[in-house]
Parts: C-alpha cells; sequence; structure tokens
C-alpha cells in the first residue's frame, strides 16, 4: 500500500476517507484514464465522471444496465447490528438502489482472507450474506476465493458487485436536484458509525447502540412509488454531511436544512458527544437522503414512515438558489455551513 | 454528554431571550465592544451553533491563544518527528498527529512506516508501554491544564520504565498577560475557558483582573452558557466596571481542583517557550521537573530534529496573528486555498480547536 520511496508521496488513510481527497486521487488515478464525458442520467447513462454510487448504461429497448461494485473491510468484523457479511451485500445492494435500480439481478462475492483464518468463522460471515441476499431478494451468482500469506492481511476483505437492469427512464443520480425540492433522509442518522466507534473505544455504550446495516432497496422502491424522486444518495462513508455536499455541489444548487429536525438517537447523540464526534459526519449503511418535487414531498414521506425501515422518516431541507454548491444549517440558535469532515481523524469504521 | 442537564443549556427560545438582553445592552453602550475567549472549545461552540449570526451588529467575539495544538512551536513537532524516525514509538493525541513541523507531520513519518499511535488519553500511552515491554514508548504531550494534570498522573503513578514524556503543554494565563498586551488587541473583556477553570479554580484571574483593569467572565461551552457569559461581560463594559465572575458554577470552584493541581505543579514546572507566531512567553510552557527527569524524553535520547527548511507558504502563515486575536482566518490569503486541513500549512487548520479548521468547517461569521 505504501511506497517505501523517500521522494514519492504515499498513501494517507485520509485517501480512503470519502472525502476531497480521495476524489483528487480517483480524479488522478481513473477519471483522467477511463471517463468519457457523455454523461446523461435522463438516458440512463451515468459514467466514471459522476462519481456517483454507480454506473448506468443503455442497452437495447430503452433498457439501462447498472453496475456498482465494493470492496468492504470493517473493524471488528462482528459489531454490534451486523458483520462485515451483510455490511457487504447491503453495501452494493443500497448503491444500486439508489440510483435507481432496487431489483438486482445478481451479486458476485470474491473474498480475500489470510492464512489461518478459521473456516468457522469465513462460514458464519457467508451465512449472513445468505441471510442478507435473501432480504434484499437477490443471488450470488459468481465468486472468486483467495488465500494471503499469514501476516499479510489484518481481516477480511469482501467485493461484492451487483448488476440490475432497469428502464432507462427510472435511472435516478445524485446531481439532479432543483430548487425547491424537499429533502427527506429515512430515518435516524449516524447509527452505523457510532455503534462501531463505541465498541471500538469500549465506551459502554455497546448494549444501547446498533449499526443500522440492511438492504433500502425496498424502501427506496416504496419512495418511488408513492412521488417523483429527483436525486438519492445512501450516506455512507463521510456520512449525511458528505452526501448532502455532493448532492449540493453536482446538482449546482444550494441546501438548507433544519438541524432540529434531522432525527438522531438520543444514545447515538449521547455516545456522539462523548466521542466528540458530528452524527453527521459518520457513515449509516441503511439510510437513504431523497430528493424529492416539492408537491410530492408528504406523499413520499407518508409512504417512508408506513415502512419498517422508514418509521423516523423526515423532512428535514430544500434546495434553493442560493449558496450554490453549500448546504447551510439552521441549528435552532443561529446558521452555519454544514461540510463534508476532512480527512480520516478516526479508525476505519467500513 | 448530551443528558437532560445539558439540553437545558441548549434551548433555542431561553437563547432569543439572552439576546435581546444583548441588543439592549449594546444599545446602551453605544460603541462596538470586542470580547475574546482563549479556548478553541470555546470557538467550536459558538461556530458550531451559529452563535455570531445571532449577536447584534458591534459585538464581536475574538479567538485568543485558546489552542495548544495551534501554539505549539514547529521545532517541538520536530522532535516528535525525530524521535518516531529513529524508531522509538511516539503516541499523541489525534489533534497532534497531522500538524506539520519543518520536516512534516507525525501523520507523514507514520505514512513512510515510522512507529506512530493516536492515543485518546496519557493512560492509554502508559498502556501502550506495558503492552510493549520491548519498545520505547513517548508520550508526545500537549495541551493546558486539562491534559497536563493527567500527564502528571501517570508520572506519579509509577509507570513502566519504558515510558517516557516529551510534554509541550502549556499554559494560559501567562499568555493571556501577552496578549492583552498586545498593541493591536483591543480586548473590552475576556471569556476564560471554564474546562481549565474546573482545574485552576476562577480564582487564578483575580490579579489578571486588577492587573489588566478588564472584566473576566469564566464561561461553559453550550450555548447558553456562551450567551451567558457575553451578558456578563457587557454588563461590566455597560457600567464600565471591571470585575471577575464565575458564569460556569455547576462545574467551576474559587480553588479548582487541588488535588490535581498539586499533582501537576509537583511534576511541572513553568518555562519560557516560544508560542508558535505570537512571542517567546515567560512561564507559559510546562517542563518536567528535575526529580522526574528519569521520564523526560528529552534526557533520555539524544534527539537530533532534522530541522529542515519550513514550507515557504509558512511565511504567509498568519495562526501567530490569529491566536493573537488580530486577524481572523479568512484575513488569511492561504485559508482554505493553499492551507486546508487535509494539507496544512499552519496549525491552526489542523487540530480540532484550531480557528481555521472551525472556520473551514462552519463557515466563521459570514452572512448566512
Amino acid at each position: 500500500m505504501t511506497d517505501t520511496d523517500e521522494t514519492g508521496e504515499v498513501l494517507t488513510l485520509s485517501h480512503g476517507a470519502g472525502a476531497s481527497s480521495m476524489r483528487s486521487l480517483i480524479d488522478s488515478l481513473a477519471v483522467s484514464r477511463f471517463a468519457d464525458d457523455d454523461d446523461d442520467p435522463s438516458a440512463g447513462t451515468v459514467g466514471l465522471a459522476a462519481l456517483d454510487d454507480g454506473a448506468a448504461h443503455p442497452i437495447q429497448g430503452d433498457r439501462s444496465v447498472v453496475v456498482t461494485t465494493d470492496s468492504h473491510v470493517v473493524d471488528p468484523p462482528r459489531f454490534p447490528g451486523g458483520d462485515i457479511g451483510r455490511l457487504a451485500v447491503a453495501g452494493t445492494v443500497n448503491d444500486l438502489a439508489v440510483m435507481g435500480a432496487t431489483e438486482p439481478l445478481m451479486l458476485t462475492c470474491s473474498l480475500v482472507v489470510e492464512e489461518g483464518y478459521h473456516v468457522d468463522e469465513l462460514d458464519s460471515i457467508m451465512a449472513s450474506v445468505e441471510d442478507t441476499c435473501e432480504d434484499a431478494g437477490v443471488q450470488v451468482t459468481t465468486g472468486d476465493t483467495k488465500v494471503m500469506g499469514s501476516g499479510d492481511l489484518d481481516g477480511p476483505v469482501i467485493n461484492t458487485t451487483g448488476v440490475a437492469v432497469v428502464p432507462s427512464g427510472s435511472v435516478v443520480p445524485d446531481s439532479a436536484l432543483s430548487v425547491g425540492d424537499a429533502i427527506i433522509v429515512s430515518g435516524t442518522v449516524g447509527d452505523h458509525g457510532i455503534a462501531l466507534l463505541s465498541e471500538r473505544e469500549d465506551f459502554g455504550f455497546e448494549g444501547d447502540l446498533e449499526s443500522d446495516v440492511a438492504p433500502v432497496n425496498d424502501l427506496v422502491r416504496t419512495a418511488a412509488e408513492a412521488g417523483r424522486v429527483t436525486a438519492m444518495k445512501d450516506p455512507t462513508r463521510g456520512g449525511v454531511a458528505t452526501a448532502l455536499n455532493e448532492m449540493a455541489s453536482k446538482s449546482d444548487i444550494g441546501l438548507e436544512l433544519d438541524e432540529p429536525a434531522i432525527p438522531v438517537d438520543g444514545t447515538v447523540a449521547s455516545a456522539a458527544e462523548v466521542l466528540g464526534i458530528d452524527p453527521l459526519d459518520v457513515a449509516n449503511e441503511g439510510k437513504v437522503i431523497f430528493g424529492v418535487d416539492a408537491e410530492d414531498a408528504d406523499a413520499v414521506l407518508e409512504a417512508l414512515q408506513d415502512h419498517p425501515q422508514g418509521r423516523d422518516a423526515a423532512l428535514v431541507g430544500h434546495a434553493t438558489d442560493e449558496h450554490t454548491g453549500r448546504v447551510v444549517l439552521d441549528t435552532g440558535f443561529g446558521r452555519r455551513y454544514l461540510s463534508e469532515p476532512e480527512g480520516e481523524a478516526l479508525p476505519r469504521i467500513c | 454528554m448530551a443528558t437532560d442537564e445539558t439540553l437545558q443549556f441548549r434551548d433555542p427560545d431561553a437563547a432569543e431571550e439572552i439576546v435581546d438582553r444583548l441588543d439592549g445592552l449594546m444599545a446602551e453602550i453605544g460603541e462596538p465592544v470586542s470580547v475574546m475567549h482563549v479556548c478553541g472549545s470555546h470557538e467550536q461552540a459558538i461556530a458550531k451553533f451559529g452563535l455570531r449570526t445571532m449577536l447584534p451588529d458591534g459585538l464581536s467575539i475574538r479567538m485568543g491563544p485558546g489552542c495548544p495544538v495551534c501554539v505549539t512551536n514547529m521545532p517541538e513537532v520536530d522532535e516528535a518527528v525525530a524521535l518516531a524516525n529513529g524508531g522509538v514509538t511516539v503516541a499523541t493525541y489525534g489533534d497532534m498527529y497531522q500538524v506539520p513541523g519543518t520536516s512534516g507531520s507525525l501523520a507523514d513519518a507514520s505514512a513512510r512506516g515510522a512507529p506512530v499511535e493516536v492515543v485518546y488519553s496519557a493512560s492509554e500511552a502508559v498502556e501502550l508501554a506495558e503492552e510493549n515491554p520491548d519498545e520505547e514508548v513517548v508520550f508526545f504531550a500537549t495541551g493546558f491544564e486539562t491534559t497536563a494534570a493527567p500527564t502528571a498522573a501517570v508520572l506519579t503513578d509509577d509507570p513502566p520504565e519504558n515510558f517516557s514524556v516529551l510534554s509541550a503543554h502549556k499554559y494560559v494565563p501567562p499568555a493571556m498577560e501577552v496578549v492583552a498586551e498586545l498593541p493591536d488587541t483591543d480586548i473590552d473583556g475576556f471569556l476564560a475557558a471554564g474546562h481549565a477553570a474546573t482545574i485552576t479554580g476562577y480564582g487564578l484571574f483575580e490579579e489578571f483582573v486588577s492587573e489588566y483593569e478588564t472584566p473576566v467572565v469564566v464561561g461553559g461551552f453550550e450555548p447558553l452558557d456562551v450567551l451567558l457569559g457575553l451578558e456578563r461581560l457587557l454588563e461590566y463594559t455597560s457600567e464600565d466596571a471591571v470585575g471577575l465572575e464565575n458564569a460556569y458554577p455547576r462545574c467551576v470552584t474559587r480553588e479548582g481542583n487541588s488535588t490535581a493541581l498539586e499533582t501537576m505543579w509537583e511534576v511541572f514546572e513553568p518555562v519560557a517557550g516560544e508560542w508558535r507566531g505570537i512571542a517567546e512567553i515567560p512561564g507559559a510552557n510546562l517542563a518536567l521537573r528535575e526529580a522526574y527527569a528519569e521520564y523526560n524524553a528529552r534526557e533520555r535520547f539524544d534527539i537530533a530534529p532534522d530541522s529542515g527548511e519550513a514550507d515557504p507558504l509558512s511565511e504567509q502563515c498568519l495562526c501567530g496573528d490569529i491566536m493573537a486575536g488580530t486577524a481572523d482566518p479568512d484575513d488569511c490569503e492561504l485559508f482554505g486555498e493553499e492551507c486546508t486541513p487535509e494539507d496544512p500549512v499552519g496549525a491552526c487548520m489542523v487540530s480540532s480547536e484550531g480557528p481555521c479548521k472551525i472556520w473551514l468547517e462552519y463557515g466563521g461569521q459570514p452572512d448566512i
């Protein structure tokens, strides 16, 4: 991973943290090489340059194939509310879902594990993959297994790739917000990140904190059936703060949010306070941010609240033509910017 | 923790009432008022809750030298980097990890394979030493009284032989005097840091108040604590009075925590030290006393920092002026451009208590 050359630039944890250093690394390594610029989300084309949750490519008959891939490492591999197996399936199913592809066709699953790793442990991870696939209505159809030498790897790595085929018109990018669109979050934010950090730091909140890791494709389907969803994102690494900033800057629009309206579980809020971390800055693994046509906002919100995964869904703000590319938070006291968390000040949690 | 007790200090309606009273006081005073806080946690609270956007026109809150990481001098960072590069495990607080010295930061050293560990407390650094008896573990110790006292506590508790401390601890009161004397600072009152005062006691400021004839109010960190502190300071200004007040009585007493203080002064002595960008300040650095020399990393190791050429951009860095309250972060040409949290030029952009980092994250005081 790191270069021992004294002069060359080496990777740091912040290159994987989901914020601007990661984006500039991806730009220089990949976008500059592979991107072409014929993106047109409304025609079902979303390419590499969009840096969306996945890619969409038109095939015959006004349909598009949607693909996404993700490698999962998490410390600890088993955490309150889930494990790396559940995370690996939900992560990819959710990236497809927020592209508008709520019925995944198939999933690949590749494992990289270390010599000496217990087969029982692997079996339990795969059982979790199986259960989560069942929740999401998808099957693993191909995969790969690699065993590395002892000491070459810190923990298991699972890569999953998901594929779906959808009508080209139903592809939803993260960049198509319009002025006036309502911003809805599907439930309490920060659960996954705070649960993992508390577990790692052994702060004694564990009994009450659980990751929200779950497939959200059914929830997304419910929202899309209830009204016109203009943009979507699953706020994983970098949390709601990063997701909202990306949506604002890619849509060339400003966002105004009402902080007291953003649902945060009470125990998560307390633990976050102790850890000195904003729940808006940490990962969620079972939540969605929706941009919704203002006229349909109530209908979508009601439909979400009727869904078991959306009971705490809330309307938290709207898109505006002011302060383009930024997110302004009304704290209940005054106003401030909500920025992306920079760098990886924290242990890796997803 | 956001318990019911702290939540009562986050009541927006009560905040509006205090702001109304601040409006009245400012009208009475009839001229601009500058108040200085000396604590990054105050800036955090002010920026995070957007309090500046609520305040009456003419009332400005300046930032003083309240971030111990920000005033840590580059040569101190160089010492830690040199130790790590020499194979000694350096444990430090996360805030210190990315602070650049003249030859890079501990994060840079770590990326190249040097043994650097981020810890949350002095005792965690001791545990690290206990778990690795064959390694030398140096705790690069930073912070004001609130972290100096715990560092002292682990040293008086018979730490393992392979543990030592590289002290960059700072002591605030002498720095307040220096800032109060700076020709460009025109401060009508100080909002002193409540958590440091839990250790030192607010009585510590009595001398300062009488010598500099400036009111000092010790304040807490919830939005209402800050606003109440401002109200008390404006009351002094409107009456043209000087005094000392404890606006954080639920945590702070006049005497402070005598056990913590005794331990701190048993282990540390105040010495003169350079506060980055501000001045050489007498009595504002905390060095290990002779009795604890065996745990002093500067005694144990022959530290030969590679004092390379500092980043040429650091010439333009306004950290010092910002920490002295004479400039705002957005007065700096590097702010958010060449200097960002991911590629910082000055320490003010690194620490979560650093004014530049806080302003970049929360927007400082724009009309938003």
